[in-house]
């Protein structure tokens, strides 16, 4: 499956993902016998990065999307698939091949207090990064990187001795933003950066990290479960369902013509800060509950909640597949469009 | 009589290092059937406000000012005296449904024993009326699942179950804590919508307190924006989303990622969040306001009330608040 | 919910507080505030200096030795008379003297014991915490072996054995009181592997004996230390139980519960035997608890 739409045919991916599946195996304990069940976290993920760009994640929770970021990064062993990384096949890596890659490849988390080791300062959390890879740096050449990304990111010289503790959560962020920066990474892969901040904050690191991606032609994973956060910062959008890819389009493909029933049920979810326009809007509610990642519903995983499910849903697993220049969608009901 | 009337609402806290003031000068009127939402960050002091009205804030808490439910101010109240009131005439939901549903009982016990304390009914008619209430929040197979523990069902499923116990006593006030901040969008819209129709089918006045303006658009009748402890801005949603008259309530607007609008970039509002035990003398927003000058750090801005029942705490004229939205719509 | 929520909010305005002025507080520094704040536990903390200060240095200073007799003040009552502050016991000795002597050994059995089972537990737990799976399993099947023998059996079966040695002492109570740290370790070594900062560290591709000793151990040592003080009044105590039992230290040399064992025959007749001692081994006892509590409240504010 290779992704042929116009505007991208000519570029060469950086990271390209193919079928990855992270499988955890989990304690039944239901019955005599102590058994083992399979629970399929991430379950044939398939996409390209190309330099410079931004993929958003969306899904709710439940939907794989942080596995997926820590199966990529090998922090979490993948069970099956490909990653090739500008031309290294990392499914096949050793550790000292991984060991350049993680100059290149850099995350920023969820929680920005708990990413910082409480016990270390500033200077020490941003250096850590330098002393791991390029130990024969001198101390004053490491201090004067650290005091050049700090600035960079927003922080002020003299914060550079205090502990993660005396700041609050956005500026936790920032400094997680100047450890990921300090190697100059070519992608930064960003696991919900935002949730955790507030609205006022929020705007500050999406702002922050959008200019940063131009000074240093960055590739962002974006991985959110919010389309509204997402959409301010990404190319292309991939919306994740209990472990699978729903639909992968370009942004604006993605926000005004929405191809998958589970894209337009999250996207109509979202409040709009219009009193207006937030009353008239007829929201599609998504009947049930999210099924159990170790029992997924055979078929298309969303068809339990899928408003247009048909009986061939439950028979027949669809995969992503190209209906227009600009979107991917795997559902059996989406109908291919001729581009003209 | 209005049913709920909040007069200069103010909470302190006892520190190691001294009197820290929570929550200042909140003032509110509520009718029956209203929704007014509480719009703020963290710090702002929105929940410490319902806290102080319900008579829970923690030992270290102490609430100025007047709280008066059908003219009886429930601050002054023994606990005795309050407790006929909470929970039974004024109920409240929190963002995390699990503290306040028991582990160890089962929602049955737990929604029956409510009615007979408050409503001296039988078990089995408080059975009965359990039933019906998951009903009316919507959880399938309500019979079945009445004898269900707290832990068995899903987050969006616990918080409708507090929704039904909250509704039991058939309040006329109901207090909601950011019950849908935990919860992801589409199940928030399920609850957002449950609890529409049960206003409009039960009149209950709800107490919205998010930080998320969205949620407020589509529920509330009127809008109050805290920070600092402060009340920035009071009006009708209409008010406030189309012609907000404080710089603050501007800037969250601008630094709302939204899907409506076109526009890339967020106008952020520069700074931290504010530090309760270090306010400014003058205005709480000041160190964070891009108009703020020389009067807004030296001397508080009281609130006004202006034409069309706003209410907003700015030395700034209108002209040049409503020129920074302009601002922040083409940025 | 609504207390934790409020304590969030005062711990970070307390902090607040104090921030403009202090350039930076490492965790360290906040925690010693903490615990100076505390009045028991730094009360404590200078009484327990002192006695062991009196242990250490106090027998210099007295006219008497521990195993002479004073022929003149047998069984003798707490009297001015030749300095016998505390009296002496029915051979003559200076209980005064021996009780410091005594205090000599308990202490330095507890702090022996102590740091040996400390050092056993904190390697034990962590090993298993770090390498988890079967390993991890088998370790602390181990441990919950170890809880389930009879330790004064062995104790007694050791002694008789090998003789009344002060380094069996020592080791026995050792080998009975690592557990308890070694499963604090563990737990603490679990959550922590799957913190954020952690996966940070790998995701830089911090080596793993890197990760252990920059990001893991120095965590640790906050717990570490709570349990260490919490660990030594258990240690004493174990010593006294088992001089109490006969199974400590040898005569003419002495430890509080040897005394107190002593004592405890007497009482009818010479009830300072037993009083002084155990006031000792008491107030010892009490300060290593408070001091104990206030570690735990200083290194750990959340777990109040």
């Amino acid at each position: 499956m290779s992704v042929e739409t116009a505007t991208v045919a000519e570029r060469q991916p950086i990271l390209s993902v193919r079928d990855l599946k992270v499988h955890f195996k989990v304690k039944h304990d239901k019955g005599w016998l102590p058994s083992t069940r399979t629970l399929k976290a991430v379950d044939g993920i398939s996409f390209d990065l190309y330099a410079g760009e931004t993929l958003g994640i969306v899904g709710e929770s439940g939907c794989g999307k942080s596995t997926l970021s820590r199966g990529i990064l090998n922090l979490i062993p993948a069970t099956g698939g490909e990653i090739v990384w500008l031309g290294r096949e990392l499914h096949k890596a050793g550790a000292k091949e991984w060991q350049a890659v993680r100059r290149e490849v850099q995350m920023i988390f969820q929680d920005p207090l708990a990413s910082l080791d409480p016990r270390m300062t500033v200077a020490q959390i941003i250096a850590e990064p330098l002393h791991t890879h390029y130990p024969e740096l001198g101390k004053d050449e490491v201090m004067r990187r650290v005091r050049v990304m700090m600035q960079r990111v927003g922080l002020t010289e003299q914060q550079i001795n205090r502990y993660p503790h005396e700041f609050s959560g956005g500026q936790c962020q920032r400094i997680g933003i100047a450890r990921a920066l300090i190697l100059q990474p070519k992608l930064i892969i960003c696991d919900e950066p935002v949730s955790a901040l507030d609205v006022s904050i929020q705007a500050q690191i999406i702002n922050l990290l959008k200019e940063l991606q131009q000074e240093m032609g960055l590739a962002l994973i974006f991985i959110a479960h919010d389309l509204a956060v997402v959409k301010h910062i990404s190319d292309r959008i991939l919306v994740m369902y209990l472990g699978r890819e729903m639909e992968l389009a370009e942004k604006h493909a993605l926000y005004d013509q929405p191809k998958h029933p589970y894209t337009k049920a999250l996207l109509s979810a979202i409040p709009i800060p219009d009193p207006e326009l937030e009353r008239k809007k007829t929201i599609q509610i998504l009947q049930g509950d999210l099924p159990s990642p170790i029992d997924p519903p055979s078929g298309c995983v969303f068809r339990t909640r899928c408003p247009q499910a048909q009986p061939l849903c439950a028979e027949q697993q669809p995969q992503l597949r190209v209906v227009n220049a600009r979107t991917q969608v795997s559902c059996l009901l989406a109908t291919s469009e001729q581009v003209a | 009589m209005t049913l709920l009337r909040v007069n200069n609402l103010g909470v302190d806290f006892a520190t190691h290092d001294g009197l820290v003031s929570a929550v200042n000068g909140v003032s509110f009127e509520l009718d029956r059937g209203q929704t007014l939402g509480i719009v703020g960050e963290s710090g702002s002091g929105k929940s410490q406000t319902v806290l102080a009205m319900m008579g829970l804030l923690a030992k270290n808490g102490q609430a100025r000012g007047e709280v008066l439910f059908e003219g009886q101010n429930l601050l002054g109240m023994s606990t005795r005296e309050l407790n006929r009131i909470r929970g039974n005439r004024v109920a409240m939901i929190f963002q995390d449904p699990m503290t306040s549903l028991n582990p160890y009982l089962t929602v049955e016990r737990q929604m029956t024993e409510v009615l007979e304390l408050h409503k001296n009914m039988t078990r089995r008619a408080a059975k009965t009326r359990a039933i019906e209430l998951l009903e009316a929040v919507k959880i399938p197979e309500a019979a079945r699942r009445v004898d269900m523990y707290p832990h068995e069902f899903s987050g969006g499923m616990r918080q409708r179950v507090m929704i039904a116990m909250a509704l039991l006593c058939e309040p006329e006030v109901l207090i909601a804590d950011e019950p849908t901040t935990a919860l992801d969008v589409t199940v928030q819209a399920q609850i957002i919508t449950l609890m529409q129709e049960l206003q409009r089918d039960f009149g209950t006045a709800i107490v919205m307190i998010t930080h998320d303006l969205g949620v407020v658009a589509g529920l509330c009748d009127r809008v109050m924006v805290m920070y600092g402890g402060r009340v920035m801005e009071q009006g009708s949603a209409e008010q406030i989303f189309y012609q907000p008259t404080h710089p603050y309530t501007v800037g969250l607007l601008g630094a709302l990622p939204r899907l409506d609008h076109d526009g890339d970039t967020l106008v952020s509002i520069p700074g931290n969040p504010p530090n309760m035990a270090h306010m400014p003398a003058g205005c709480a927003f000041c160190e964070r306001c891009t108009l703020a000058e020389a009067r807004c750090h030296s001397e508080r801005p009281a609130l006004q009330t202006l034409e069309g029942g706003i209410l907003r705490a700015c030395h700034k004229s209108l002209a040049e608040v409503s020129q920074l939205k302009e601002m922040s719509h083409v940025g | 919910m609504n207390q934790e929520k409020n304590q969030a909010i005062l711990q970070a305005a307390a902090e607040a507080v104090a921030a403009p002025q202090i350039a930076s507080r490492s965790p360290w520094a906040d925690a010693r505030r903490r615990f100076l704040r505390n009045k028991a536990a730094v009360v404590s903390l200078v009484l327990l200096s002192l006695i062991a200060l009196a242990c250490i240095f106090g027998p210099m200073f007295l006219p008497h030795q521990f195993d002479t007799t004073d022929w003149d003040a047998m069984g003798l009552a707490p009297t001015l008379h030749n300095m016998h502050l505390f009296g002496t016991d029915e051979m003559g000795r200076d209980l005064l003297v021996r009780t410091l002597i005594g205090g000599r050994i308990s202490l330095f059995v507890g702090l022996m014991a102590t740091l040996a089972s400390v050092t056993l537990g904190i390697l034990w737990g962590a090993t298993a915490g770090f390498l988890g799976g079967r390993v991890d399993s088998i370790m602390m099947r181990i441990v919950d072996m170890m809880y389930a023998v009879p330790y004064l059996l062995i104790a007694i079966l050791m002694v008789t054995l090998l003789g009344r040695e002060f380094y069996l002492v020592v080791l026995t109570i050792t080998v009975f009181s690592w557990m308890d740290m070694a499963r604090v370790v563990r737990g603490q070594t679990l959550s922590l592997k799957s913190k954020e900062f952690i996966e940070a560290a790998r995701c830089i591709g911090v080596p793993v004996h890197k990760q252990i000793l920059r990001h893991i151990v120095p965590n640790l040592l906050g717990i570490v230390v709570i349990y260490t003080t919490i660990t030594v009044p258990g240690v004493i105590l174990t010593e006294s139980v088992l001089s109490f039992l006969g199974l400590g230290v040898q005569e003419p040399m002495t430890s509080w519960g040897v005394l107190i064992h002593d004592g405890a025959a007497v009482m009818e007749n010479t009830p300072w035997m037993l009083l002084f001692p155990g006031v000792m081994l008491s107030l010892t006892l009490y300060c290593a608890n408070y001091i104990g509590d206030g570690m735990r409240d200083a290194l750990d504010p959340k777990d109040r």
